[in-house]
C-alpha cells in the first residue's frame, strides 16, 4: 500500500517549524544556494524535467509556465503566488503557510531567479489573519537573513517580496481576477489573450503559481529530478497534499504520492466516521464532480480522476456518509457560488441566482420530475458558456449529484420534503449518528 | 500618398456558416459575420469599445484548421485566424441553444415594464429576445428588484433592475471620455452600475451612455416617459452648438423636438457627442418666441406689425443711414451668405462682421490671409505626434476635438502642450503640459498647432503661432467655438472678405463677385470689425444703423448694448433678447430645427442638414434679408436656402492671391504685484450660454464657478479652498469661492460665463489686470 511521503509537511509537528531557525535546521534555504549557483534557464529546465504540475487545480506543468516568460525583453517580470485558497473543502495552503512559510519564500526566490523577476507577490486571502501574520514575520526574517532584498546570498540577485491581503472574494483565486485585485481594481477575470505570461501584473510578463507548486520547488532542487520522479505516477509526478474533511475519523492533510486512492487515504485517516459508510465525496473541492463509493480505487492523480469523470482539482477530499442529503449539499454549494459569482458574465451571474431558487424548491419537495430536466438543461446553458471556470464549478456538484442520486431528488418530491434528518449529518451529532 | 497608406493590411479569409469572407487581420468574428449580413446577437459588444466578452450572447462554434474549440466562443472577443470555420446560431444547434440559454438568463431578472420603458420599441434586448430567444420563459422564481430610479447625475437616471450589466456605459466612460465616474459595484446578480459616494456622473459626455445602453437602464432625465420611439420622426441634422461638426439625429413629434442623439460619422464624431449637443435644445421654447414682426412706434413701444409694414419700416430706417451688419457666430453658411450679400448689395458697405466676441486686428488679418487656406483635419489630429493648444480648451470649447485627442493620447501617448495658465480637467486627461509658444520644442511636420478664438485676446499670440508653424512645418488649425464662424468667414460675413474668401481689397475679386451678383460694383472701402462698428456708432463718421443677427451684446463687451442705444437697429431673431428689447424693427426668423442649411465645421467641411420640423411657418434669415433687400430696392435674389446654396456653389472659392498676414508683435505683459493678477478665463462647456437655456437637468452637471489661484497667492491672501475671494476691476467685481490649483502665480482664472461669474459684464473685459482679495 502507498505510504505517506511527508516533504512539505515533514516537520509540521515541531514546535518551531514556522520559524527561520526551525526551517534551516532541516536544510532550509540550502536549495536556494544551489539554485543561485545554477543558470536561471537550468533551474527552469530542472523544474520542467521533474514533471512538477500545478497544484492549484489545473495541473499545468510548472516549468513550462516559467518557460513562457519572454526573456531579454527588457521588461519587469513578476512572480505572483496565489494563496487565495477559497475552494470549499480545500485546506492545504493555509496550514502549509501556518506551519512552514519559509518553504514558500525559498521557492519564490528560486522561481523569481529562474524567470528573472525582481518583484514577487503573495496574494493571501484576507480572512486568515493568523496566516498573514506568520507569512509577514517569515518575510521579515528572510530579509534580515539576507535571503530577500539586494544581492541575495551575495550572488547578485535582487528580490523584493510583497504580501498582499485579499478582501475575501472567491473569484480572486482565478489568476487574472487575482491580478486585477492585486493591482487595486475590482477582482474580475480578464479577457485572455493576452495571457499573464505576456501581459500579467501591470501588463508585464507574470507567472502565477499556487502556493504548493512553488513550495515544492526547493525539495526538487535539493533532491533532484530522480528523487521527485520516483514518487507519483507516469504523468503525475511527485508528492502532494491531500486534505480530508467531513465524515472521516481523522481529518487533516495527508502528504502522499500522486496516484494514491481514497481507499488508501481513508485507511491512513482512520476510515469514515465510525458506524457509517461513504456515500459521496469530492476529489478536488466542490467544483469537481462528485464521486461515490464506486470510485474509492480511482488513482488520485490528474489522469486517473479525469478518466473517471471528475478533476483532481485541489485534492480537497470532502467525505460525506449516508446521513447526508445530496440535494441539501448541492444547494449549499450553489449558495456559495451564487454568493461568489463576480457578476461579470450572464450565465454565471444569472444562472447561479436561478439554480439556488430551483434547488431550494427541490429540497423543499416542490416540483415534478420535469423540473430535474429543466435543472439539467439550465446547467447545460451555464457550463462552458461563461467567462471563466467559476460557473463550470458551480454546476459540477449539481450535474454529478443528479447523475448518481437522481432518485434521491425524486424522493424529496415524493416525500414532500427532505427525507433526511439534517442533524444526523453533523459531525457533532449524537442522535441518529 | 504617404508610406503609411501604402502599408498593406494582411487579409484573412474565414468561413462563416458556409460562406467565405475576407477581412483584415485583427477583425473580430462578430464583425466578419456582419460583413456577410449574418447578425450574431450581442449586448456588451460595441465596435468602438474594447471587447468585454461579458454578456455571452454572441456565442458561436469555432474550429481552426480542423481543431474545434471544445465549447462555444464569444465571437466579440475572438479575432479571425486563417483556417477558421465559424458556425453561428444559423448553422450550429449548439450555438443556437447557447444563445437562447443566455437570452433566457438575461431575461430572468429583467422586468416586464417594456410598455412604460423609454427603450421599448428601440430596445436591443426586446428585439433580440424576439429574434434569438425562447418563445416562453421557464423562470418561476423571484426577480431582483431595486429602488428606482437612481439619479446618477441630474441628467441621467439609472433603473438597476433593467440593467444587463454589459459594461458598455462604464467602458465608454473610461475608454472614450476618460471620465470613470461610474463603475460596477457589488457582485453576482446584485452587481450594479453605481457612482462613487457623493460624486455624481458629471461627465460632459454622459449622454452617450444613455444612447449605447442596450436596455432601458440608463435614461435621460429630460426625455424620460416623454415619447415612444415609434411616434418619433427622425431627421439627420448637424449640431448648432460648436465647430466640432457632429452629425446628429433629431427626433421630432408633432412639431416639437423630443430628443437629439449623436449621429454616425466616423470621420468626425464617430458615434458620440457631448451633453450640450444632446440635451441643449429647449432654448427654443424657453424664451418667448418672436411670433410676428414688430415695429417700435412713436410711443417708444414695440408693436406687432404685418410683414409689409415691418419690412417697410426697416427699409425706411436703413435707407437714409450709414448701416452695418452684425451677423453673430451661429448662422448657417447660407444665412451668413445672405448677410454678406445684403451688406454689400443692399447697404453698400463692407461693415459686416460675424465675431460676437472679443477680437483684434491681428485676428482680422489672420482670418483674411491664412485661416481659409488651412486644411488641417481630424485625421491630422489622429496622426499627430504633438498637438499644441493655443488659447484653446478642447473639452470645454470643442468636445469632439477632445475625444479625438484623448483617443490618441490613450493609444499612442502623443504629446499635448497648452498655453493655458493652468491644466484644466480636460487637459489633465490629455496629459497636457504647460508651455509657451516661445519655449515649445520638438514640433515636426506631423505636429498640429491649434489656435482657439481666444488667441485674438492677447496681442502677438496668433503671430507667434503662425511663425512657429512656419518654422517647424507643423500644421495650423483654427478652431472657433461657435458652429457658424467658419461658414460665416467663408461666406464673406467679414469686413475684409467677400464670399469664397475673395479679398475685398482685390479689384478683380470685387469684379468677379459683382458680375456674379449682377451689380455694377461692390464697395471697396475696407469694412469695420464688430468693435469698430459698435464704437463708431453715434460718432460723426460712424454708423447710424445696424442689422443684427443672433448676437448677445454681453459676449462682445460690457458697453456693446449701451452703444446700440440711440441707433436704428433691425433685429433678425428667433426669441426675444437683449437686442430685440432695444430694436426698432424685429423680424422673426427660423430656428435651426425649422430650416435647412449648412454649418461649416472647423475643418472647413460642410455639414448640411434638412428641415426637421416640416410644417414650420418661420423662414430662414436669408429669405427675410432677401425680402428686405427687395424693399430697399437693391435685391439680393436669394428666395430660399437651396437657391442660396446653389449660388454659393456656382460662385466657388477664390483661387487668387490672399492678403499677406500682418504680424503683430507681442506687447509686454502687464506687470502684476501684490494683490493684482492677470485675469484668465474661458467658457465652460456648460454655462449660461443662451442656447443652454431651459434645460435644468443639463445645467445640474455644470461645474461650479470658482476662482482658481496659486498656493502662494492663497497663502499671501490667507485664503483656503472654498474661502471667498473678490476679483475686481475698475468696473466691478466677482465674488467666488477660491480653489487652490497649480496655476501661474501671477494669474487668476475664473469661468467666463457661468453662474455668479459673468466676466465681461462684471469686469468689463475678458483679459486684463484685476485685483484679488479675500472677500
Amino acid at each position: 500500500m502507498t505510504q505517506l511521503t511527508p516533504v512539505l509537511s515533514a516537520h509540521w509537528d515541531e514546535a518551531d517549524s514556522f520559524t527561520i531557525e526551525g526551517y534551516q535546521r532541516h536544510g532550509g534555504y540550502k536549495a536556494l544556494e544551489k539554485a543561485l549557483s545554477m543558470q536561471p534557464d537550468e533551474v527552469i529546465q530542472l523544474v520542467k524535467d521533474s514533471g512538477l504540475r500545478g497544484r492549484g487545480g489545473a495541473g499545468f506543468p510548472t516549468g513550462m509556465k516559467w518557460g513562457f516568460i519572454p526573456q531579454g525583453d527588457n521588461k519587469e517580470h513578476y512572480l505572483v503566488v496565489n494563496a487565495d485558497e477559497s475552494e470549499p473543502g480545500t485546506c492545504k495552503d493555509m496550514p502549509l503557510l501556518m506551519a512552514n512559510p519559509h518553504v514558500l519564500i525559498e521557492g519564490m526566490i528560486i522561481a523569481s531567479y529562474a524567470i528573472r523577476a525582481n518583484y514577487a507577490f503573495v496574494y493571501v486571502r484576507g480572512e486568515v489573519a493568523h496566516v498573514v501574520r506568520r507569512v509577514q514575520k517569515a518575510i521579515e526574517d528572510a530579509y534580515k537573513a539576507g535571503l530577500l532584498g539586494k544581492n541575495i546570498l551575495g550572488k547578485g540577485f535582487d528580490l523584493e517580496l510583497v504580501i498582499h491581503i485579499g478582501a475575501g472574494a472567491y473569484i480572486c483565486g482565478e489568476e487574472t481576477a487575482l491580478l486585477d485585485s492585486l493591482e487595486g481594481f475590482r477582482g474580475q477575470p480578464r479577457l485572455r489573450p493576452p495571457f499573464p505570461a505576456i501581459a500579467g501584473l501591470y501588463a508585464r510578463p507574470t507567472v502565477v503559481n499556487n502556493v504548493e507548486s512553488i513550495a515544492s520547488v526547493p525539495a526538487i532542487i535539493a533532491n533532484g529530478v530522480e528523487w521527485f520522479q520516483a514518487m507519483g505516477t507516469e504523468k503525475s509526478k511527485g508528492f502532494t497534499l491531500y486534505s480530508l474533511s467531513g465524515h472521516v475519523t481523522n481529518p487533516g492533510q495527508f502528504e502522499a504520492p500522486l496516484g494514491i486512492t481514497l481507499r488508501e487515504l481513508l485507511e491512513l485517516a482512520g476510515g469514515v466516521r465510525a458506524g457509517h459508510q461513504i456515500k459521496f465525496w469530492t476529489p478536488g473541492g466542490s467544483s469537481t464532480p462528485l464521486f461515490t463509493a464506486e470510485h474509492l480505487d480511482v488513482p488520485l492523480d490528474y489522469e486517473g480522476v479525469a478518466a473517471a469523470g471528475s478533476m483532481l482539482g485541489t485534492k480537497a477530499l470532502q467525505i460525506f456518509d449516508e446521513t447526508t442529503c445530496v440535494v441539501r449539499a448541492a444547494l449549499r454549494w450553489s449558495e456559495f457560488y451564487k454568493h461568489e459569482s463576480c457578476g461579470k458574465c450572464t450565465p454565471c451571474r444569472e444562472g447561479t441566482w436561478w439554480l439556488v431558487q430551483m434547488l431550494h424548491d427541490l429540497e423543499a419537495g416542490k416540483g415534478t420530475e420535469e423540473d430535474l430536466t429543466k435543472l439539467l438543461d439550465l446547467c447545460d446553458n451555464i457550463a462552458g458558456r461563461s467567462f471563466c471556470a467559476l460557473a463550470d464549478g458551480a454546476v459540477a456538484p449539481i450535474i454529478s449529484s443528479l447523475k448518481y442520486f437522481r432518485d434521491e431528488y425524486l424522493a424529496h418530491q415524493r416525500n414532500g420534503g427532505c427525507p433526511f434528518d439534517p442533524i444526523a449529518s453533523t459531525t457533532f451529532a449524537t442522535v441518529g449518528a | 500618398m504617404s508610406t503609411e497608406q501604402l502599408t498593406e493590411v494582411e487579409m484573412i479569409t474565414v468561413v462563416i456558416d458556409g460562406f467565405e469572407v475576407t477581412v483584415p487581420k485583427g477583425t473580430l468574428v462578430i464583425r466578419a459575420a456582419e460583413k456577410l449580413g449574418i447578425q450574431i446577437p450581442r449586448f456588451c459588444d460595441h465596435p468602438l469599445l474594447s471587447p468585454a466578452g461579458a454578456c455571452r450572447q454572441c456565442l458561436v462554434d469555432i474550429e481552426i484548421n480542423g481543431r474545434a474549440f471544445p465549447k462555444p466562443q464569444a465571437s466579440c472577443t475572438i479575432p479571425v485566424e486563417p483556417g477558421m470555420i465559424v458556425k453561428t446560431q444559423l448553422t450550429s444547434p449548439v450555438a443556437d441553444k447557447a444563445q437562447k440559454g443566455v437570452m433566457e438568463l438575461l431575461l430572468i431578472n429583467h422586468p416586464l415594464d417594456c410598455p412604460v420603458c423609454d427603450k421599448g420599441g428601440e430596445c436591443p434586448l426586446q428585439n433580440q429576445a424576439m429574434s434569438n430567444g425562447r418563445p416562453t420563459s421557464r423562470y418561476e422564481g423571484v426577480k431582483r428588484t431595486y429602488d428606482k430610479p437612481v439619479a446618477i447625475s441630474s441628467q441621467v437616471l439609472l433603473d438597476r433592475e433593467r440593467c444587463v450589466l454589459c459594461a458598455r456605459c462604464t467602458r465608454f466612460s473610461e475608454e472614450i471620455a476618460g471620465d470613470p465616474f461610474i463603475t460596477l459595484n457589488e457582485r453576482g446578480a446584485l452587481q450594479q452600475v453605481g457612482i462613487y459616494e457623493d460624486k455624481p456622473f458629471e461627465s460632459y459626455f454622459s449622454g452617450n451612455t444613455v444612447q449605447i445602453c442596450p436596455v432601458g437602464a440608463l435614461t435621460g432625465t429630460s426625455y424620460r416617459f416623454r415619447a415612444r420611439p415609434f411616434d418619433l420622426v427622425s431627421v439627420d441634422s448637424a449640431c448648432e452648438h460648436c465647430a466640432s461638426g457632429c452629425a446628429m439625429r433629431t427626433d421630432i413629434r408633432r412639431g416639437k423636438t423630443l430628443r437629439r442623439l449623436a449621429g454616425d460619422d466616423a470621420s468626425v464624431n464617430a458615434e458620440w457627442n457631448c451633453d450640450k449637443g444632446r440635451w441643449a435644445f429647449k432654448y427654443l421654447i424657453t424664451r418667448e418666441r418672436v411670433a410676428t414682426p414688430m415695429v417700435r412706434g412713436s410711443d417708444g413701444e414695440l408693436h406687432e406689425a404685418s410683414w409689409p409694414e415691418a419690412l417697410a419700416a426697416a427699409a425706411a430706417g436703413l435707407k437714409s443711414k450709414r448701416a452695418g451688419v452684425l451677423v453673430g457666430g451661429r448662422t448657417t453658411r447660407e444665412d451668413a451668405y445672405g448677410y454678406s450679400k445684403f451688406a454689400r448689395v443692399s447697404l453698400g458697405t463692407n461693415d459686416i462682421d460675424f465675431r460676437a466676441r472679443p477680437h483684434s486686428d491681428e485676428e482680422t488679418s489672420f482670418l483674411s490671409s491664412i485661416a481659409l487656406g488651412l486644411s488641417t483635419t481630424y485625421s491630422d489630429l489622429d496622426k499627430a505626434d504633438h498637438v499644441v493648444l493655443v488659447e484653446f480648451e478642447p473639452e470645454e470649447e470643442s468636445p469632439i476635438v477632445f475625444l479625438r485627442l484623448y483617443k490618441q493620447v490613450r493609444k499612442r501617448a502623443i504629446h499635448i502642450s497648452t498655453t493655458a495658465p493652468r491644466i484644466s480637467r480636460g487637459n489633465h486627461k490629455l496629459t497636457a503640459v504647460r508651455t509657451s509658444l516661445s519655449s515649445v520644442s520638438g514640433l515636426t511636420a506631423k505636429s498640429v498647432i491649434i489656435l482657439g478664438e481666444r488667441a485674438a485676446e492677447t496681442g502677438g499670440t496668433i503671430s507667434a503661432a503662425v511663425a512657429l508653424a512656419a518654422s517647424t512645418g507643423a500644421k495650423l488649425a483654427w478652431i472657433p467655438r461657435r458652429a457658424g464662424e467658419r461658414g460665416a468667414l467663408e461666406s464673406g460675413a467679414f469686413p475684409s472678405l467677400l464670399p469664397g474668401g475673395r479679398p475685398v481689397s482685390d479689384a478683380s475679386a470685387r469684379v468677379d463677385v459683382a458680375s456674379a451678383w449682377g451689380v455694377s460694383h461692390l464697395p471697396q472701402n475696407p469694412g469695420r470689425s464688430t468693435s469698430e462698428i459698435l464704437q463708431g456708432l453715434n460718432t460723426p463718421d460712424g454708423l447710424e444703423a445696424v442689422v443684427i443677427g443672433g448676437v448677445d451684446p454681453a459676449d462682445i463687451s460690457a458697453d456693446a448694448l449701451s452703444q446700440l442705444l440711440n441707433t436704428f437697429v433691425v433685429s433678425l431673431e428667433v426669441s426675444h433678447s437683449a437686442i430685440t428689447a432695444i430694436a426698432d424693427v424685429i423680424l422673426p426668423v427660423a430656428a435651426v430645427v425649422e430650416k435647412q442649411g449648412t454649418f461649416v465645421d472647423w475643418q472647413g467641411h460642410a455639414r448640411g442638414f434638412e428641415k426637421a420640423i416640416d410644417d414650420a411657418q418661420t423662414r430662414s434669415d436669408v429669405r427675410i434679408l432677401s425680402m428686405l433687400a427687395d424693399e430697399l430696392g437693391a435685391p439680393i435674389n436669394l428666395p430660399s436656402v437651396s437657391a442660396t446654396a446653389r449660388e454659393i456653389q456656382s460662385l466657388g472659392t477664390w483661387d487668387g492671391a490672399r492678403a499677406a498676414f500682418e504680424k503683430t508683435s507681442a506687447g509686454s505683459a502687464p506687470r502684476t504685484e501684490g494683490t493684482t493678477a492677470m485675469l484668465h478665463s474661458w467658457r465652460l462647456l456648460l454655462d449660461l450660454g443662451t442656447l443652454q437655456e431651459g434645460e435644468a437637468n443639463l445645467a445640474g452637471t455644470a461645474r461650479t464657478a470658482r476662482a482658481h489661484i496659486s498656493a502662494s497667492r492663497a497663502a499671501a491672501l490667507g485664503v483656503k479652498n472654498d474661502d471667498r475671494v473678490r476679483v475686481s476691476s475698475e468696473r466691478g467685481s466677482l465674488t467666488l469661492p477660491a480653489v487652490i490649483v497649480d496655476i501661474s502665480d501671477d494669474c487668476v482664472w475664473v469661468p467666463r460665463n457661468s453662474l455668479n461669474s459673468q466676466v465681461i459684464p462684471a469686469l468689463g473685459f475678458s483679459s486684463g489686470v484685476v485685483t484679488v482679495v479675500k472677500a
